[in-house]
Order: C-alpha cells, then sequence, then structure tokens
C-alpha cells in the first residue's frame, strides 16, 4: 500500500501509522458525558469510503486525512488532517 | 567416473556437455550437466522413483518440468542447509549437490509405511475426523503423533539457518512476469517506448516454452529470435530481465512481491552473498504473461512414476537432452498433446500410441502416425500396469466399449492448459469460465495489472506475441512513454482443438491432487457427505493444499466435484487465491531482522564509557541501558546495586537517563498547549522551573508521565518515559495539527540531540561545582528545587540544567549536546572522584524510586487512572484537558478501584516478587477475592528489607492492613502490610535540601 503525502510525495506503508476513523470530532469543552463517549468509542464500520488518520511518522511528521474504500483499498484523496479532528473553539 | 547418464540423448538440448557435475540421489552418485536441473539430470540417469507420496506413501515420479511439481520433492543439501520440500524441477544442478528423496524409511525403493495403502479405505477424506476420534486422550498421546510420523514431507534441518538473506525495493513503469512469448515482446515494446521495465522469470533462463517447443517467429527458429531479442533488451539500460525471481503477490497501490534465488543453485552462496533476496517491486503496470500450466486428466493408477505431463516430457527431451521413456504414449484430449509426439520422433525415441480421446484427429497428425508406424486409439487410458520401476503395461478404454493394451514405459498426458490465474486473482479476483479451452481464464485484474498471452487464455504462439507485445506498447504509453514500439513479432497459431475429458472412470486410485494425495473417489465422497462448497471440498479433502496450492489439481478437482453434484464447473466456481504463488523462505521475509540485527540497536551517549566500566546491559526497548556496573569481588546483581544505592543515598552517583523522550515545545501558546494535553497547568508555570505533569489518553486512562520545564516565556522543554517517546511525540503532533490548529506552538524531537544525566545524592553540590562555571549559583536559593535553567559549563560549553529527582536525593538533571555525553561521563567520573562519585544503572534508579514511590512503567499500566497512582489531585477542574470528561465516569472513579499502595512483608527476610495477587488475610485465594497485584519491587538497602508498591482495592483506605501475596506461578504464600508508598523520606526534605 502506498500513501501520497501532500508534502512528501508517495512513500510506502512503512512510513506511516494509522490511527483511524477521521470522522468523529473532538467535542468542544464543556460537552456533556455522553457526546464525549460517542467521540471516544462510537466508530462507524463501512464497507466503503472512509476517512481516516494516518500519521507520516517516518516522513514530515504529518497528520493526513486519508479517504479509502474498505472495499478495494483504494486511496482517493490525502489532505493535512490541520484542524479538522475537533470542533473548532475561539482561540 | 559415476553412472552413465543412460537416458541422455547425443546431442542437442540447452545443456553444456563440457561441464559436468557430480551428484548424489540418496547416497548414489550421478552426473549431470551444467543447465540441467535436479529432475533433468535423474531422468538422464535413468531414475524414475524419487519420492513416496504424502498419505500412502506411493511411489512418485517427475510429473512436470516447473514449479508446479507435486511429486518430486527432496530434502536438498545437508547439515544447516538442509531443505525440505523442495521441487526437483526447479533446483538447478551444481556439482556437489546433495538431495534425498522424502517420506520413507528406511529407503525410498522399501518403504515400510507403503503398507499405508492396504489401509487406505480408512485414509479417505476427513479420516482423522472420523477415525480417531475415541477415546479422546488417545488423539493427542498416539494417533496425532503415529499420523505425523507416517504422513508427511520432508525434515527440516533443526540447525539455524547460516545464510544471510536480503529484502530490496525496485520501482519501474512496467513489470513483467515471465520471459515466454508474451513477456518478452512485452519487454520489447515497453523498452522500445522508453519505459523502466522489470521482467521477472522465475526459470533461470528466458524464454518460456520457447526453450522448449521451439516454432518460428519472424520467418527465424525461435532459438535465434529469443538470442536477439534478449541481445536487444541488453541494450536497453532501463531495462532488467530479472531471472531466478519469481513474482509471488499482488498488493496494494502496485506494489508486488517477488522471491529472488540468488545463490541456491551453487552448493552454499560465496562470501559477503546473500542466498535469496525479497524483492518489493513498485510497479506503475504490470503485464502478467505466467503463462499456462498443462493439466493431468485424472485416471486409475495416473501417479505411477513414467506418467508425465506431455509438455513436461518435450521439455526434458528439447531443452535438457534427457529421456524420460525410451518407448512412450500419449494421452491427450487436445491438439497440443501431439507436439510431445512430434518432439519425441524428432528424438528418435519409439511411439507406442497415442490414445486421443477426441473422435477426430487432425489428417496431418494421422499421416504422422502412419509414417511412425503407431497405432492412433480413440478412447481413454484406464489404468496403468507398474509401479516403482516404472510404467510397463497402459490399458485403453476405446471408443464404443471395446479394451486395448499398450505396451510402453512412458506415458505423457494432456488434458488441456490452466491459464496462471493466481497473480491477477490474488485481489479476491474470481476467474471466469472460457468454453472454448474448458478452463479458467483471468475475469478482470488488479488496478494496474493486465494479463496476455497463454495467461490470459490465448494459447497460440502468435497470439502470445502480439498480445505481450500490445500490453506492452499500452503499458509504457500510460505511464508517458512514447517512444517508437515497430511492429509486433509475428508466428502462426498452432491449433488446439480440446474435448474436455477430467476424470475416466476405472479400478485403482486415480489422483487429483497428487501432493496430498487426494483422489477422485475423495471428491465423490466430499460431495455425498454434503462439503459440495468449493471451499469446503478444499478443507475437507485437503484438495490444493499442499505446498504446490493445487497448480496441476484444483481445476480437475471442480470438475469432479461439478460432474457429481450435477453443476456446471463456472457454476462450482474457484476457491480464493491467495499468495504466494510459490513457497516463500520465511528467512527471506525476515531479511537481516534475525539475531543481533532483529532490530535498530540504540546506544546511550555514555554506552562506550559504560562498557569500559564493565557495565551489564539491559534492552529497553530498542535502547541498550547500563543496568548496573558490577566491581570485583561482588557475588551478585543484588550486591552491587545495593552498593550503587548506598552511595548514591550516602553520597553522589550518576545515571545516564538520556533514553527519556524529549520534546522542545516553542510559541506563544505553548503554555496553553500543554495545559489541554496535561491534566495540570503549565501555563502558569514560572521560567526557570520545572514541573511534574500527567497525561491521559482520551478515555481518562493515564497515558505518560514526565517533567515539564519551562526555559522561556514561550519555550518549554518536556520529557517522556522511555517507552513512550515515539508515542508520545506523535500524540502531541495529533494534538497540535488536528485537534487544536489554531494554537501557535511547535514541537521539535530532540531525544537524540541531548545526552542526560541525573546525579543525585547529598554531594550532588560538591560535583556539580566542579563542572559547572563557578559564576553559576548552584545554592539553594540561587538554584532551588525544581529549578530550570540554561548554565555555562568550565570551558564554555552550554548546559541545561534541572533540579529535579527521582531518587528523592538532592539532585540535578544536566543536559549537554549529545556529542558531549561521552565526555560528560568521563568528566563527572573524573570530578566527583574525590567525593566517591558512583555509576549507578537503572537497577538502582528503579530501587531509589520505589523507595520513593514513585510510579513507573509497571503502574502506568494503560489501567491506572490519575487517581489509582495516588495523583488525583492534580487534575485541573479549571480546564478542558485530553481525558477529562472520560476520567470522570462512573468507574473511573469507583472507590473500590485498585490503588496504589506500599506493601513490606511481615517476615523481613521474604523477598518479594511482582505478579503475586493480593488476597484478603485468611481466605482462600481465588478470582472472586483477587484484590490487586504487586507491580514493582526492589530490596530497599535503605529499610534492609524487600518492599514494593502494589495496586489494591481501596489500598489507601487500608494503611496497616495486613494482606496474604499469593502467588501461584512460583508456588508462594505469605503476608504482607499495606503502607505509604513513600519508603523513604516522606515529607522530601532531601530532595529540598
Amino acid at each position: 500500500m502506498r500513501i501520497v503525502c501532500p508534502f512528501c510525495g508517495e512513500r510506502e506503508l512503512g512510513e506511516f501509522t494509522y490511527l483511524g476513523d477521521a470522522k468523529p470530532m473532538r467535542p468542544e469543552a464543556g460537552a456533556s458525558e455522553d457526546e464525549v463517549f460517542d467521540y471516544v468509542y462510537l466508530r462507524d464500520n463501512a464497507a466503503g469510503q472512509t476517512s481516516e488518520h494516518w500519521y507520516h511518522g517516518g516522513g514530515c511528521r504529518a497528520w493526513l486525512k486519508v479517504t479509502r474504500n474498505t472495499l478495494t483499498h483504494e486511496i482517493s484523496a490525502v489532505e493535512p488532517a490541520a484542524g479538522v479532528g475537533a470542533r473548532q473553539v475561539a482561540k | 567416473m559415476t553412472s552413465s547418464q543412460s537416458h541422455r540423448l547425443t546431442s542437442g538440448g540447452l545443456i553444456d556437455r563440457s561441464v559436468p557435475l557430480n551428484f548424489r540421489f540418496d547416497g548414489k552418485a550421478f552426473s549431470g550437466f551444467q543447465g540441467d536441473t535436479l529432475a533433468s539430470a535423474l531422468i538422464a540417469n535413468g531414475v524414475k522413483l524419487v519420492g513416496r507420496s504424502f498419505k500412502y506413501h506411493r511411489p512418485r515420479g517427475i510429473l512436470t518440468a516447473g514449479s508446479e511439481e507435486p511429486n518430486a520433492l527432496v530434502e536438498l543439501r545437508t547439515g544447516a542447509r538442509r531443505e525440505p520440500n523442495t521441487k526437483a524441477t526447479t533446483a538447478e544442478l551444481y556439482d556437489g549437490l546433495e538431495a534425498a528423496s522424502q517420506n520413507r524409511w528406511p529407503s525410498l525403493r522399501h518403504d515400510v509405511m507403503s503398507v499405508n495403502q492396504l489401509f487406505a479405505p480408512i485414509f479417505v477424506a476427513g479420516f482423522y475426523y472420523k477415525t480417531f476420534m475415541w477415546p479422546a486422550k488417545f488423539w493427542e498421546a498416539i494417533y496425532e503423533p503415529a499420523i505425523r510420523r507416517a504422513a508427511g514431507l520432508g525434515r527440516a534441518s533443526g540447525i539455524a539457518d547460516p545464510d544471510h538473506y536480503d529484502k530490496a525495493w525496485a520501482h519501474c513503469d512496467v513489470l513483467i512476469a515471465g520471459s515466454g512469448p508474451a513477456g518478452l515482446a512485452a519487454a520489447l515494446a515497453a523498452g522500445r517506448a522508453g519505459a523502466r521495465v522489470i521482467l521477472c522469470e522465475e526459470d533461470f533462463v528466458p524464454g518460456g516454452r520457447l526453450l522448449s517447443d521451439g516454432g518460428t517467429i519472424d520467418g527465424v527458429p525461435a532459438a535465434e529470435w529469443l538470442s536477439r531479442t534478449l541481445a536487444e533488451l541488453a541494450d536497453m539500460p532501463d531495462v532488467r530481465i530479472m531471472t531466478r525471481t519469481a513474482l509471488f503477490g499482488v498488493y496494494d497501490g502496485g506494489t508486488y512481491g517477488a522471491i529472488e534465488r540468488v545463490n541456491d543453485h551453487l552448493p552454499s552462496p560465496p562470501q559477503h552473498q546473500v542466498r535469496q533476496r525479497l524483492w518489493r517491486i513498485v510497479a506503475k503496470r504490470c503485464v502478467v504473461a505466467a503463462g499456462a500450466i498443462e493439466r493431468p486428466i485424472v485416471f486409475a493408477g495416473n501417479d505411477t512414476p513414467g506418467v508425465m505431463m506431455a509438455s513436461a516430457m518435450r521439455t526434458y527431451v528439447a531443452r535438457y537432452a534427457a529421456t524420460p521413456a525410451k518407448r512412450l504414449a500419449l494421452f491427450t484430449n487436445n491438439e497440443d498433446g501431439w507436439r510431445t509426439v512430434e518432439t519425441a520422433l524428432g528424438a528418435g525415441l519409439q511411439i507406442a500410441a497415442v490414445i486421443d480421446a477426441r473422435s477426430e484427429v487432425s489428417p496431418a497428425h494421422r499421416s504422422l502416425a502412419s509414417k511412425g508406424g503407431f497405432p492412433v486409439l480413440h478412447g481413454s487410458v484406464r489404468g496403468v500396469d507398474g509401479g516403482k520401476d516404472g510404467v510397463r503395461k497402459i490399458a485403453v478404454s476405446l471408443t464404443g466399449g471395446a479394451r486395448a493394451e499398450v505396451e510402453a514405459d512412458g506415458l505423457a498426458v494432456s488434458g488441456g492448459w490452466n491459464p496462471a490465474v493466481g497473480l491477477t486473482s490474488y485481489h479476491r479476483g474470481r476467474p471466469k469460465w472460457q468454453n472454448d479451452i474448458s478452463a479458467f481464464v483471468p475475469d478482470g485484474a488488479p488496478p494496474g495489472m493486465v494479463a496476455a498471452g497463454a495467461a490470459n487464455g490465448d494459447f497460440g504462439l502468435g497470439a502470445c506475441l502480439s498480445q505481450g507485445f500490445a500490453a506492452g506498447a499500452a503499458a509504457a504509453r500510460d505511464t508517458g512513454h512514447s517512444g517508437t514500439v515497430g511492429i509486433a513479432p509475428a508466428a502462426d497459431d498452432e491449433a488446439f482443438s480440446l474435448t474436455p475429458l477430467w476424470h475416466v472412470a476405472g479400478k485403482g486410485k486415480a489422483f487429483v491432487d497428487y501432493q496430498h494425495d487426494v483422489t477422485a473417489s475423495d471428491i465423490e465422497l466430499a460431495q455425498r457427505e454434503g462439503f459440495e462448497s468449493v471451499e469446503h471440498l478444499k478443507r475437507y479433502t485437503t484438495l490444493g493444499m499442499a505446498t504446490d496450492q493445487g497448480k496441476t489439481s484444483n481445476v480437475a478437482g471442480l470438475a469432479i466435484m461439478a460432474a457429481v453434484s450435477g453443476r456446471s464447473i463456472p457454476e462450482t466456481g474457484t476457491t480464493i487465491y491467495r499468495p504466494p504463488y510459490v513457497p516463500v523462505a520465511i528467512g527471506a521475509f525476515a531479511g537481516h531482522h534475525r539475531d543481533e540485527t532483529f532490530h535498530a540497536t540504540r546506544l546511550t551517549p555514555s554506552h562506550h564509557w559504560a562498557a569500559e566500566q564493565g557495565a551489564i546491559f539491559v534492552d529497553t526497548g530498542l535502547w541498550k541501558r547500563a543496568q548496573w556496573y558490577p566491581r570485583a569481588g561482588e557475588k551478585d546483581w543484588l550486591e552491587s546495586v545495593t552498593r550503587e544505592v548506598k552511595a548514591v543515598r550516602g553520597g553522589v552517583g550518576f545515571c545516564d537517563v538520556s533514553t527519556l523522550g524529549k520534546i522542545d515545545v516553542h510559541g506563544p501558546d505553548a503554555g496553553a498547549f500543554l495545559d489541554r494535553v496535561y491534566i495540570n497547568t503549565f501555563s502558569s508555570l514560572a521560567v526557570g522551573k520545572a514541573r511534574y505533569g500527567l497525561m491521559l489518553r482520551e478515555d481518562g486512562i493515564v497515558y505518560d508521565d514526565g517533567t515539564t520545564s519551562r526555559l522561556a516565556e514561550d519555550h518549554y522543554f518536556l520529557t517522556t518515559t522511555t517507552a513512550k517517546a515515539g508515542l508520545v511525540m506523535q500524540h502531541l503532533e495529533f494534538c497540535r495539527q488536528v485537534l487544536f490548529p489554531e494554537l501557535d506552538v511547535q514541537l521539535t524531537s530532540v531525544s537524540d540531540q541531548w545526552a542526560q544525566f541525573s546525579i543525585a545524592g547529598p554531594k550532588t553540590r560538591d560535583l556539580l561545582r566542579e563542572i559547572v562555571d563557578p559564576a553559576e549559583d548552584l545554592s539553594n536559593e540561587g538554584f532551588p528545587f525544581m529549578g530550570a535553567r540554561e548554565v555555562a559549563l568550565r570551558g564554555g560549553l552550554r548546559a541545561r540544567l534541572f533540579r529535579i529527582s527521582f531518587s528523592g536525593e538532592m539532585a540535578f538533571e544536566i543536559s549537554v549536546p549529545a556529542r558531549f555525553g561521552d565526555a560528560m561521563a568521563r568528566n563527572l567520573m573524573l570530578a566527583g572522584a574525590p567525593f566517591g562519585v558512583t555509576p549507578y544503572g537503572t537497577e538502582a534508579l528503579g530501587v531509589m524510586r520505589v523507595e520513593k514511590g514513585h510510579i513507573a512503567g509497571p503502574e502506568l499500566s494503560g489501567t491506572t487512572t490519575a487517581a489509582d497512582l495516588g495523583l488525583g489531585k492534580m487534575m485541573s477542574t479549571k480546564k478542558d484537558y485530553i481525558g477529562r470528561v472520560m476520567a470522570g465516569r462512573e468507574a473511573l472513579v469507583a472507590p473500590d478501584r485498585q490503588v496504589v499502595v506500599g506493601i513490606k512483608p511481615t517476615d523481613k527476610a521474604r523477598r518479594l516478587r511482582s505478579g503475586a495477587h493480593i488476597i484478603p488475610k485468611g481466605q482462600t485465594p481465588g478470582p472472586g477475592n483477587d484484590q490487586g497485584y504487586v507491580t514493582s519491587v526492589c530490596f530497599s538497602p535503605t529499610s534492609d528489607q524487600w518492599i514494593g508498591l502494589a495496586l489494591v482495592e481501596r489500598g489507601r483506605e487500608r494503611i496497616g492492613e495486613i494482606v496474604h501475596g499469593h502467588d501461584p506461578l512460583r508456588g508462594e504464600d505469605y503476608d504482607v502490610e499495606l503502607c505509604n508508598p513513600v519508603f523513604y523520606d516522606p515529607d522530601g526534605g532531601r530532595q529540598r535540601g
């Protein structure tokens, strides 16, 4: 498997570490226990397109959002994951 | 001189008669020539019997001439290099080769276990599920060992492999599997277009079937076209032909696995060379020109030595000038089989008869028969009379019902050809049935891959060349190479004309899977017993599960199942294809990752100095850390460690702690960032101060701990545990990039940039004053406990100095650039000599941390909360941080959780061991009253007894209670007292002094 890192180009799987589903967004401070529970534990088990967090630890240390088809393993998009994992809070 | 090569033709073949090679098979001496395989050399010496079958111990010969061979498996080489289940058909002959037949005792000709054949009725499909059911305990004790002895393949050497294996990467535009006409034509087109091409050929000579079948290409003999083509390809700098290299797997993103048998053709690899190399090839396009595999017809006695695939027979005659038979018969259901007759006649061999299952034979072949003086019998072979010495007579059922007998010493069989659909099907592809050739052909392929020629079901030479060429040209074009490719090589297509025939009913065992001894009746039995699905059929009968993965047997097995279950073959379907296409040694997958190079080794900056001191090292992750420094006269590790602890507590010692993860956190929002990842607050930390921090996972469980210092308004220096150094960096980057991108903060891993030493003991300041520039104030006021700042050392080097203590003593940690780590250790020894400085290792470090009740890895076990560790008060209620909400869940704040507490045995002489369970006193130990376990223990020189830390239910409320330590693993039972985990200097006066 190969991932095209937006910073480093096409690299081999061994340079990357998989984290998991990129869909859940970390709730804002003050969220209820139920909301946080969903964020921490509840995952879809999609057959088809999923977005996932991958870490390019063997390269630029960027966290990436990888759009991958779980049926074919085809990767259709790789983007920097910056800011996609949390509900934005005011600075 | 060894035996005579009685079955070698006087001329011809691709062998080098000027290089004779001696070899031994089962101890007997033979000779062959350079260019032989073990199989061809055995055939040239008239050897027919080469092995005994897996289950019935039937005598077996050589069936094929390639990697699909199910029968002729041998143990190759001796001693540590002995390699079981090696196919004689792919083992290249070398001088001094030694091979032995397998699965026979005492000898191949007189095999005691061939008695299994008499018990054949009980060895049917699924026999071990049915026969050895009772009594149950007999299975492990008697039945299984007996069966394992009786049924089997070769023996592993049992000795460490002395050879090296390598792993390598390669990249190309167009990868081609196979160097037959289709593969070479593809390489020509792609190479001419300018693409980077890699062509893998599992054989040691390129050419594929051209080497055996010849033909005419572009008006010249195939051999001439072949050498011309190879010369043209050799002149192309971007075309690489890799022989002895089998493509075995297809992985995601155009990654392919290949195994190169670099030095398997030599007795042992030359010095500094590898035996085999595992390639991972990344290719934009792949042309599968892997050809096809001729399939047997299933009939009684079809496993008799001397029965051979027709194409293999002509390979032995044409390529190796070796004659498997003097007078042979052909049993075919297609036109291609007849080419064996042509080759045999050309070599001067006698043809006994052709048994053709089709109703029509071409006029050309009819006249060939009358010229050659042999009969053409319309019908099929129903039995073979013969045994370990080979074929004697062949019984034929003629169309119409009459019977005939043919006297012959060899029988060539052709049941048609199966395209090699493995590579195209490894992504769960299901091949489709093609009626005109009665075979499965690829139905699509993984992205970027295309099959051409015989692998695609087109067997004619002309079709192979044109398809291969077109596929190569298209692959080059797809990858952006538009050079002129010229005209495809041209040749005529041979007739194929096949009438399907899978199984001839008859008396006696008719084998489908030779290697696993699966017969036609086993398949019929499986169907009667309800194992009709192909996946069930496979597992119930073990059809296709041997080392050959059913290359010669699977389709025939499906066809027989289809017939008995009244379905068509496509309805019956195929099992799922999985790599590897050929067996790959585990050594090749491991490569250099074995023994001391199993993983990378990280050395601390003071490693070499420590080694000079005679330190004993311990592996912690990838690191080698000094565990203790034995001195002359010390009888064991405990004595050394105890001395080191006392030296620190009474004077001064130092320890390399560079393995801790170190991260520089920069930016105006650095403090705010740390507030979100730690349970406690860092934005309020004063510049020049350090603070202990604890971080949680988002689920509320403790993740890691360490000290973080604020070196400037916008610069923190964070340390992690050794074990989690990389993971914490990854986690923090996740928080920074994904969760909190609005914070202006940067992280830099500096673990390898700093050598860090802990210097501890009441004389620490005395020692440091010898090292640090006298202008630096190290007094308690000038550098108080938990102070942290950059200082100048004598000589001007800048260092980071932290007044933190893991030992509980007055202590500092000092960081210098890693390249000065070795010098720092030596200087500490020199400068510390007047103060009796003592280097200490990780054991003494651990003893002192247990004495101080500090938590470490055994307590940060992935199940404990901050409160469990006694650090609940650190959890800020004024801010959000990772894990805050989940840490508040009911079960994580339950009052009966197991929490860290100290333990000491009531018997002061008792040794403690971690892992013992804590049971209320007076109760019988069991899961119902298991209240926790001992996490860390040490012999405490300060307390003069063993002490420990334990996780115990409600432990902190039970200080003073006597409980029971139960250690079923070591058979130990004793009483311990629960106590304050801080055994040493509980008010912390020493570290602040």
